[in-house]
């Protein structure tokens, strides 16, 4: 498959990158170099093979309800770009 | 045109599980902001969710009340998004494979019918923070206590067909989980909310019509507003030769009415896939034989025992089965008393939960205990006051002045019940009344009643009013 | 070199290091205030370490002579060591190789970083690396690229290119890497060191920040096996943070070391000898395997007859989990914030354009393609199955083979700058190490020989948690031969 500019942009928007013009034609010949490669896989008949999400068959192990994390709000702001009375700070949000 | 309406809800109950659903930090509502959010909560690099035991139990106890499967495998997935309040660009939750499918829910209908309500599937996912739009100089203030508090989305079948019914299907839904003790349903701290997809279409057509979705509605009196505007709205947006877009939409309470959410006005693509940092969730036969044990007896069969065990009507049962405190509360004032149910019945659905809803009190706060309201209606039993006269001694309890028998004795309630001692007081009403005893005996029955009252303003209300009845019979025949 | 006097410290293993640290011969202090001078010296032309913690080390070495001096010593007590930048590190700058975290101190540690700590290793500082750990040749760090020490300029493979460079050029004894799709192995194999990828699941995963969750792994890399397993005897473990990590105990890899080989039985995939393989790697790889049958092993040909999908498969999975695990990048909470967003859309994609490199962007970008509406059946879900089925290939191969062997990478390190314009090519030179992150499997690379200056790297892959077996099979091999013992010139 083969993508140009426009569905760059459009994929760019959804993981929220920001894509300069002049750039977007680059990004579109690797992408579609990339997507040309990952389709050889079509060669190869999947059809009734389950997916593989993870390399090892188990099960999800579960934590018992215990509150063990103590309130570490200044030092995990210490790193933060913008707070204030301890909220982290983002140009407004409309709803 | 006929149109009718067609109304799916997907509920958020939060889970009242004591730490998050994938980190140990607590879940209290009402801490000071981002007090509450760790590590993995913010979504730092490199931390990892471990899931909740509790959390999966407690979607089990739904499943199972609402005769659902759970199912012995299911999957989280990552719902990809950005947004300030979501930490990591993605929230966890199930998609594919949800652990809850296929319930129902029983309502009961205004004209006294009932209708049976499906439940698609009830999913665990985590709950995202808060944007606040108080102004921190034109920008908005996040805070991340409530991100990843668990949260089970109930989502029904396209059921329902009007507000009430919606409202009828949110109530019950929001008592069951309450029952469970799953959930605490403060709906004004967020813990049981409302999405609610709404459609119409013409009358007998079998297409659903394009659908709004009204977003966060967290009250029942809301959900039916929102709805009812809604309805409204589309219908006369076809009338006048307009179409229904499919969008997110949001409820203005002020003015009474739903408008586009303009944030998510773009088609989104949640791009959702297996979260690679969790793996299946397995239940087996045990663990759910485990949770079905410890399921308490439900609002309906609840209220099938009140009905047949306390001969109560339909009404009272449900009244009293509303809550698992009231239940519980009305057993022991009726186990104290050892009987008369319908005694009980009325006290607890009248004067007493008037005074709780007066004072603003819950069952547990309650400065009149099971046993001392027994104590109270014991003393009507046994004929020492009249139920007109418990009503005052109830209030006396209410603010503390002792128990029944020291109030009777202290303010002399108790009840005349020598019949000569009442006979000699109808004597002196007849006396004093020979113009209404002429009526009376001329064929007015309706003056009966202002004889009662006259004998029982001169006894101070202390006459036993069934002897007064009986005896005034025999004395006004002359 | 006198051959009686004894090797200078930095010219010791792990191994020999702990035995002098507990003889006596010299402190931890000494011994770090050493590897701190040569990184002092070195780094500038190499550029392994992006942070050098030299006061830290210092205190950490003292505290670990104490340590010693009340006999609690364990084998890494001392030890100076460095840890990949991509384990967080507490009160460390844990850049990733990115500017997107150029200010980011970490608030907590790895676990990994916690277990090498607790042992009483001592952290001489981060390691250079490719971006978010995506690349092979380290030439997408945001730091600029690390350099091999048996060539300036020759890349040292990716990502862990840092780790590997530091340990190649005696910078430091051991270092932690992680693999995704080869980058202990790949970088380990180019710089003529020992690496191991272990089975996923073994090692801890908190604190090590996320390239693609289903494939990462953290291991070391050091200059022989038995440091390798030294160093993942402590790495290795059960974390109860981690819910992908394996609860089963862990192995005295050190105490296995010495197995006899007669009777194994190793499998050589046709797949991995055949086109694409530059020749001159090929004969060394044939050289090793003689090697093995004078140690008394079999070697058979085997087929992984889905070999070459691997890589097509991972460009699909890698970049879709990619895609969402630095989707938390957002310049609200921590790292790269642009300057004066214009509004909520602005500070996303602003930041993240500035704080990501290209590759990285591209990898997100295909992640998101591959998982979006319409394409996720045809590209993630097929890439999930052909991920069955490579899996399944290891799982009929290892029926008949204890070990499978062939080349690391298929050429020897190449030229800084020489397939940095060319994504593809770069992505072919993993394409015997990934199929292994796919199925989850252990995987080695270790030194076999050299072509012209530059080292060349044995693979060895193990069944599910065999890397005993493999650490084995590398030490056997290394008490027989001596590339491991090779040090580039430079740096002698």
């Amino acid at each position: 498959m083969s993508l140009g500019v426009a569905e760059v942009a459009k994929i760019a928007h959804l993981a929220r990158l920001a894509i300069r013009t002049e750039d977007a034609p680059a990004y579109a010949r690797n992408l579609s170099a990339i997507l040309e490669l990952v389709e050889q896989m079509n060669a190869v008949d999947t059809t009734g093979v389950a997916p593989m999400a993870h390399p090892l068959d188990m099960a999800q192990r579960l934590r018992p309800d215990e509150v063990a994390e103590p309130n570490q709000r200044e030092r995990f702001q210490s790193i933060a770009p913008r707070v204030e009375a301890g909220l982290y700070l983002v140009p407004k949000v409309i709803e | 045109m006929e149109w009718e309406t067609v109304i799916g809800l997907e509920i958020h109950a939060q889970l009242a599980t004591k730490s998050k659903i994938f980190s140990a930090a607590a879940t209290a509502y009402g801490a000071e902001p981002n007090t509450q959010a760790c590590a993995i909560d913010l979504g730092m690099p490199g931390v990892l969710p471990v899931l909740n035991r509790e959390a999966v139990r407690m979607a089990a106890m739904l499943g199972l009340a609402i005769g659902a499967q759970i199912a012995r495998r299911s999957v989280f997935a990552r719902k990809n998004y950005f947004y300030p309040d979501l930490p990591k660009g993605y929230q966890i939750s199930q998609y594919e494979l949800p652990v809850v499918e296929k319930g129902e829910l029983i309502i009961d209908l205004e004209d006294g019918s009932s209708k049976v309500i499906g439940i698609t599937r009830a999913h665990l996912e985590e709950d995202a923070g808060k944007s606040l739009h108080e102004d921190f100089h034109g920008q908005s203030g996040i805070d991340l206590n409530r991100a990843g508090t668990p949260l089970l989305e109930i989502v029904s079948e396209p059921d329902l067909r009007s507000a009430k019914e919606a409202v009828a299907y949110m109530k019950k839904l929001h008592q069951m989980v309450v029952y469970l003790g799953i959930c605490d349903g403060n709906m004004q701290e967020g813990s049981f909310r409302c999405d609610a997809n709404v459609s119409v279409r013409p009358k007998n057509q079998s297409q659903f019509g394009t659908r709004a979705e009204i977003k966060n509605l967290n009250s029942f009196r809301f959900v039916e507003r929102a709805i009812e505007f809604e309805i409204e709205r589309q219908i006369d947006l076809i009338e006048s030769g307009g179409k229904v877009v499919q969008e997110t939409r949001l409820y203005d309470p002020d003015k009474g009415e739903t408008r586009p959410m303009r944030s998510k006005e773009e088609a989104n693509d949640y791009r959702y896939f297996p979260d690679p940092d969790l793996l299946p969730l397995i239940v087996d036969e045990a663990f759910i034989e485990t949770v079905r044990a410890s399921l308490p007896e439900l609002p309906d069969v609840k209220k099938q025992r009140f009905m047949t065990q306390y001969g109560l009507s339909s009404y009272d049962a449900g009244v009293l089965t509303a809550s698992r405190p009231l239940s519980d509360y009305y057993e022991a004032v009726v186990a104290a008393l050892g009987g008369e149910p319908k005694l009980c019945a009325n006290w607890v659905m009248g004067d007493f939960s008037a005074f709780l809803n007066k004072d603003g009190k819950d069952i547990a706060d309650s400065p009149v205990n099971a046993a001392q309201l027994a104590g109270l209606l014991r003393r009507i039993q046994d004929r020492t006051i009249s139920g007109k006269i418990a009503k005052d001694v109830f209030e006396a309890l209410w603010v503390g002045e002792g128990d029944t028998d020291a109030i009777i004795e202290k303010r002399g309630l108790r009840q005349i019940t020598d019949t000569s001692a009442i006979e000699k007081v109808i004597d002196d009403v007849i006396a004093a009344s020979p113009e209404q005893l002429a009526q009376y005996r001329a064929g007015k029955d309706k003056l009966f009643g202002f004889f009662v009252g006259q004998v029982m303003k001169l006894s101070k209300g202390k006459a036993n009013p069934q002897q007064v009845n009986e005896l005034l019979i025999e004395k006004l025949k002359g | 070199m006198n051959p009686s006097a004894p090797a200078a410290m930095h010219e010791q293993t792990i191994a020999q290091l702990s035995a002098g640290l507990a003889a006596g011969q010299f402190s931890s202090a000494e011994l770090t205030r050493a590897f701190l001078e040569r990184i002092e010296r070195s780094n500038p032309q190499l550029n392994a370490f992006i942070t050098i913690t030299a006061a830290s080390a210092l205190a950490q070495a003292q505290a670990a002579d104490v340590r010693r001096r009340q006999g609690q010593a364990g084998p890494l007590t001392g030890i100076p060591i460095a840890h990949k930048d991509i384990f967080c590190t507490h009160g460390v700058r844990t850049s990733c190789g990115s500017r997107m975290l150029d200010r980011f101190i970490a608030p907590y540690d790895a676990t990994v970083v916690e277990r090498l700590n607790t042992a009483g290793a001592v952290m001489l500082g981060k390691t250079n690396m490719d971006e978010f750990a995506m690349g092979s040749s380290n030439e997408t760090s945001f730091y600029g690229p690390v350099r091999n020490p048996w060539d300036l300029n020759a890349v040292p493979g990716g990502s862990s290119g840092g780790s590997a460079a530091a340990v190649a050029a005696r910078l430091a004894p051991g270092a932690t890497g992680t693999d995704t799709g080869g980058s202990i192995r790949q970088p380990a194999a180019l710089c003529g060191i020992t690496g191991i990828k272990p089975t996923y699941g073994r090692v801890s995963r908190w604190g090590m920040i996320a390239y693609a969750s289903s494939l990462d792994q953290g291991g070391p890399m050091a200059r022989t096996a038995e440091d390798c397993a030294l160093l993942l005897a402590t790495m290795a473990g059960f974390d109860p943070r981690d819910s992908t990590c394996v609860d089963r105990p862990v192995p005295d890899y050190v105490a296995g070391l010495n197995q006899p080989l007669a009777g194994l039985k190793i499998g050589l995939p046709k797949e991995y000898f055949g086109e694409g393989l530059d020749s001159a790697v090929a004969q060394v790889v044939e050289a090793a395997m003689a090697e093995y049958r004078t140690l008394g092993a079999e070697t058979v040909e085997i087929s992984l007859p889905n070999s070459q999908l691997a890589i097509p498969a991972y460009y699909v999975v890698a970049p879709a989990e990619c895609s969402s695990n630095l989707a938390r990048f957002d310049g609200v909470r921590y790292g790269h914030r642009c300057e004066n967003p214009k509004d909520l859309l602005d500070l996303y994609t602003r930041s993240r354009a500035e704080g990501f490199g290209a590759e990285v962007q591209r990898r997100i970008l295909v992640g998101a393609f591959a998982l979006s509406a319409g394409y996720y059946d045809a590209y993630y879900l097929k890439a999930q199955q052909i991920r069955r089925l490579i899996s399944n290939d290891f799982h009929r191969a290892f029926e008949q083979v204890d070990v499978i062997a062939g080349p690391t990478s298929p050429t020897v390190a190449f030229n800084l700058g020489e397939k940095v314009d060319d994504p593809i090519t770069m992505y072919l030179s993993d394409i015997y190490t990934i199929a292994v992150n796919l199925a989850g499997l252990p995987g080695l690379s270790l030194p076999a020989g050299f072509v012209g200056q530059r080292p060349v790297g044995l693979q060895l892959i193990g069944n599910y948690f065999a890397e005993e077996r493999l650490l084995n099979v590398a030490h056997r091999y290394q008490q027989a031969t001596n590339w491991h013992q090779r040090t580039p010139a430079a740096f002698a």
